[in-house]
């Protein structure tokens, strides 16, 4: 025989939910067999009557009073039901309940709209159209995913330019923003540093050995590891660049990344060039034609890479003199060809296209030598030239008729020539150089003749007086190859046509993350403002419906 | 098709611009556009008896009792089983009716008017709680309060609310969400708003006192007195939006007890309907699940107006519905931002800044997102007669929007 047991608590007002949760909590306990807390309404009342769980006490209850009844198999367990009553009312979720996670990223932009950044980590497929979806709202997306076309990947990138926008990625693993670690990071010390990088554990090894060396890290682009294939061109790692190069924060930049295609080196390169700061440029595995060129230093890989940007990050900031550039192309014509040669290694990460009878790669080969192209550089030693007559060394005759058909071509803005002494060598080869010089500037004031002069005071040219001599033909002189190169890099490579540089990434950081979970737990153990969007595939996968939604959106 | 959005657009600006006041009380007959006498407008998308449910059974024997038509429940089954009766979705006629939705050409219906577009929409007045027809309830007590709601009450509620000019409801129901109303489940507010408009009106025109005070006590007890004409003014703004060409936009949801339906602004008349679930929610003593009808009832009308459980962040009092505390119950509308067009103009919800609550669910970005909308609704006992036995939250099948994208794509030739 079971006992029913009730209470009557005269005036108690609960909401009919609250008291519905209580009935249900007593009916977890043990022995209870059935439960019924109600305000003690005729309705209410009759309810329990029908249920055989109304009891005189009950009946005698009034509309306003709080009435719980307890059924158990023994009456011990309905009065030890009813002892628990105001325990169970005040039991309350010990959390306030988890915070919303939306679902799209348009829901997630409306509840953190100071997030300037969007991580994507979904699968590749769906990744694209994730990031698209970010750019079109506004937002630099760090792509963590990989499996992204190539395509997607450009236009993707070329939609981020056109946005003023950064795309970190495809396949990219690791930056550092503000000094909160995206995706995987390591804890490093903020300063003076900034890098820019397409491989991402270059990015984390170069990043720790600089904090490990005291120095710090303003900012830690990532870029994927495809942004310096000539298809995509490195647009990110460009906007990386200017980004750092008008960063305050910034004192040193870093580039770190596998060999770039050529033309994409070139176009980097000259832009790192034409920037104000020291550029640590370590491309692995690729052959710097000297250790350091104006602004850049070119380390042999990470760790130096690291040690020289923290070095210089110490030195004080050396103004650079705004070089103004000079419109026109390059005729290098050199007597001496190891001399051609170098400056054409060292200037071909800088002019393009450049073209030589000693290229150094097949397609800056030219066609003709008796015409020059673009920018060209000449070694008159070749046999080419020497045929039936003496080594321009001895001899100025071919360079000074050679230096009159390129001073006759209105394309020309710099003509280079190389001036070897010593023994052996032509007694005064300024004495023959120098009037062609004054005479081809008449033509042209504009233009520019360089000479790079190899020699001693102990040479029997008198150094000195030749140099003089070059001098006074308004000829600018220098006795070093990496000068040489350095000069005409910052005053022929093309001034990069600085696509709008981004606006500066506020702080504190703030940012959505879409896919995996460890990346959003990660930035809000930094300290950022993050959302986590609880990301599913669209139309739960089907992709007949997915495809009628795309069609819907076009 | 970029004119998605802007047909979308249009259409959820007609929802939220429709002002639907109450403009009097009638006889379903003299108001209700294609009401006759052998005709029962029900919930839901449109069911032939054999596959009604038992709170639907029990309600139409209800009304074919009230309606004098029959004697018994037997000759009223058998009357239907003839084929005298005709069964139409309340919706087909502009009108809504809480859970079962019965109504029948004698039953006095709130009469709604959008005074913006011009067009009408009505509802059943609502019995309260305990033993009722919209549950399926059809006892003789049944029968007698429906009795006294339509010979005494009716005619004092028409008299006072034409003397009143007419009652902005969408002004009411924006004032209730700020005082923990959601429209749908929870109408306390709106129900002590609703009565203390009309006991001035309700004063004026009444002739017994004893019967005023009846009245004001029936109105002023029953915390649901305000359901119907909200969900009538709700049907109101819908049918502002319905047939926007191009529009994905949702314009009534509804169950019948059987199936859930919906249809589509830009896809005109047709229903998709699917299997109806049972809610997921707390019952009254001694009831448990498997006592549950699935979900009844055209009070989906709220959710598809913008309130209801997609305003669940302004009612923390009855959050216990979506598992317990007053987070949860945000989440819910935060979720609903996820699937809807816009956020209302006129109803805000204080606990989230005075954000709009989430209006005019898109199709799209249900199937898109597998987000389905979130019904807080009363639950019926499957069987006719009972009544309600618990109350709870209740989402759509997918199902119907998914076949509902299909066949716009169809429409549309994507």
């Amino acid at each position: 025989m079971s006992s029913t047991k009730s209470q009557v608590r005269p005036g108690a007002y609960f909401d009919s939910v609250v008291l519905m949760q209580l009935q249900r909590n007593l009916l977890t306990l043990p022995g209870v067999e059935d439960a019924g807390v109600v305000m003690a309404t005729p309705a209410n009342l009759e309810l329990l009557a029908d249920s055989d769980l109304l009891s005189n006490e009950g009946k005698s209850a009034k509309p306003e009073d709080l009435l719980i009844v307890v059924r158990a198999a023994k009456a011990a367990d309905a009065e030890a039901a009813l002892g628990k009553v105001d325990e169970l009312l005040k039991q309350r979720r010990s959390s306030a309940g988890s915070s919303f996670r939306p679902r799209s990223l348009s829901a997630a932009v409306k509840n953190l709209p100071a997030a300037e950044w969007v991580l994507v980590s979904v699968p590749g497929r769906y990744a694209a159209k994730v990031a698209h979806e970010a750019l079109d709202l506004g937002k630099h997306v760090f792509l963590y995913s990989d499996n992204v076309s190539l395509q997607d990947e450009i236009a993707l990138k070329q939609k981020a330019v056109k946005k003023n926008l950064l795309v970190m990625g495809p396949d990219c693993g690791t930056a550092i923003i503000n000094g909160i670690g995206l995706g995987f990071a390591n804890r490093v010390r903020r300063g003076s540093i900034g890098l820019v990088a397409a491989s991402g554990t270059g990015l984390q090894t170069v990043t720790t050995k600089i904090s490990n060396l005291k120095g710090g890290v303003s900012q830690a682009i990532g870029t994927g590891s495809r942004d310096l294939k000539s298809q995509v061109g490195a647009l990110s790692m460009l906007q990386g660049l200017h980004y750092l190069a008008a960063d305050s924060e910034t004192k040193v930049i870093v580039l770190i990344s596998k060999p770039p295609d050529a033309e994409v080196a070139t176009r980097l390169l000259a832009a790192a060039h034409q920037c104000s700061k020291p550029v640590v440029v370590d491309f692995i595995g690729f052959a710097p034609p000297a250790a350091q060129i104006g602004n850049l230093y070119f380390a042999a890989g990470l760790d130096q890479a690291a040690r020289l940007a923290v070095d210089l990050a110490k030195q004080p900031a050396s103004k650079k003199a705004e070089t103004n550039h000079l419109k026109g192309y390059l005729r290098g014509l050199f007597s001496g060809g190891t001399l051609a040669y170098e400056v054409l290694n060292g200037l071909q990460l800088f002019l393009s296209p450049i073209y030589s009878n000693i290229p150094i790669r097949s397609e800056q080969k030219l066609e003709t030598t008796l015409n020059s192209k673009a920018h060209t550089i000449l070694d008159l030693g070749e046999d080419e030239f020497t045929v039936g007559r003496l080594h321009p060394m001895m001899d100025n005759d071919l360079r000074l008729r050679r230096m009159k058909q390129e001073a006759e071509d209105n394309e020309v803005g710099m003509i280079l020539l190389d001036v070897v002494l010593g023994e052996g060598a032509h007694p005064n080869p300024a004495g023959e150089l120098a009037p062609a010089i004054v005479a081809h500037r008449k033509l042209r004031k504009e233009r520019e003749f360089v000479a790079l002069v190899i020699g001693t005071t102990e040479d029997p040219q008198q150094i000195d007086e030749q140099i003089r001599l070059l001098i006074d033909a308004a000829a600018i002189v220098f006795r070093d190859v990496s000068a040489t190169v350095n000069y005409i890099a910052a005053r022929l490579s093309q001034p990069i046509a600085a696509a709008e540089t981004l606006a500066k990434f506020s702080e504190p950081l703030a940012a959505i993350n879409m896919g995996v979970e460890s990346f959003y737990d990660s930035l809000k153990a930094q300290g950022a403002q993050a959302v986590q969007v609880d990301w599913r595939p669209p139309a739960s996968g089907n992709e007949d419906l997915a495809r009628i939604l795309e069609k819907m959106k076009a | 098709m970029a004119d998605i959005d802007k047909a979308n657009q249009q259409a959820v600006e007609r929802m939220m611009d429709a002002r639907p006041i109450l403009k009097g009380v009638a006889p379903a007959r003299d108001v209700i556009p294609g009401m006759r006498d052998n005709l029962l407008l029900h919930a839901g998308p449109p069911i032939e008896w054999e596959r009604m449910s038992g709170p639907l059974r029990g309600a139409v024997i209800g009304a074919l009792l009230f309606e004098g038509k029959a004697k018994n429940a037997k000759d009223a089954e058998a009357l239907v089983k003839k084929g005298e009766i005709d069964f139409a979705p309340c919706h087909h006629h502009a009108t809504v009716g809480p859970m079962a939705g019965v109504t029948s050409a004698s039953m006095m219906v709130y009469v709604i008017e959008n005074e913006t577009h011009g067009n009408k929409a009505y509802s059943n007045l609502n019995e309260g709680y305990g033993k009722v027809l919209r549950y399926g309830a059809y006892s003789d007590e049944v029968i007698a309060k429906l009795k006294w709601m339509n010979d005494k009450m009716g005619p004092i509620l028409a008299k006072a609310i034409e003397a009143s000019r007419g009652l902005d409801i969408r002004a009411l129901l924006a004032e209730a969400l700020h005082m923990g109303d959601e429209g749908h489940n929870r109408n306390k507010a709106g129900s002590i708003m609703y009565t203390a408009k009309l006991a001035p009106w309700i004063a004026k025109v009444a002739e017994d006192a004893a019967l005023e005070s009846e009245v004001l006590k029936f109105l002023g007890d029953n915390a649901l007195s305000v359901l119907n004409p909200v969900m009538a003014s709700c049907k109101a703004m819908a049918d502002a939006a319905h047939g926007v060409e191009g529009s994905t936009m949702v314009t009534p949801m509804a169950r019948n007890g059987t199936d859930f339906g919906l249809r589509v602004s830009g896809l005109g008349d047709d229903w998709f309907t699917a299997p109806a679930e049972v809610p997921d929610g707390l019952y009254f003593p001694s009831f448990t699940s498997k006592d549950a009808n699935p979900d009844i009832g055209d009070s989906t009308i709220t959710e598809t107006a913008g309130i209801g459980g997609f305003a669940m962040a302004a009612a923390p009092a009855i959050v216990q519905f979506v598992s317990g505390t007053p987070q949860d119950a945000i989440n819910t509308t935060m979720e609903m931002y996820e699937i809807t067009i816009a956020e209302h103009k006129h109803f805000t919800i204080p606990q989230l800044e005075f954000r709009g609550t989430p209006t005019g669910i898109d199709i799209r970005k249900v199937v898109e997102l597998g987000i389905t909308p979130r019904v807080n609704t009363g639950i019926a006992h499957k069987d006719a007669g009972v009544g309600q036995i618990g109350a709870g939250l209740v989402r759509p099948p997918m199902k119907i929007f998914e076949d509902a994208i299909r066949a716009y794509a169809e429409k549309y030739k994507l």
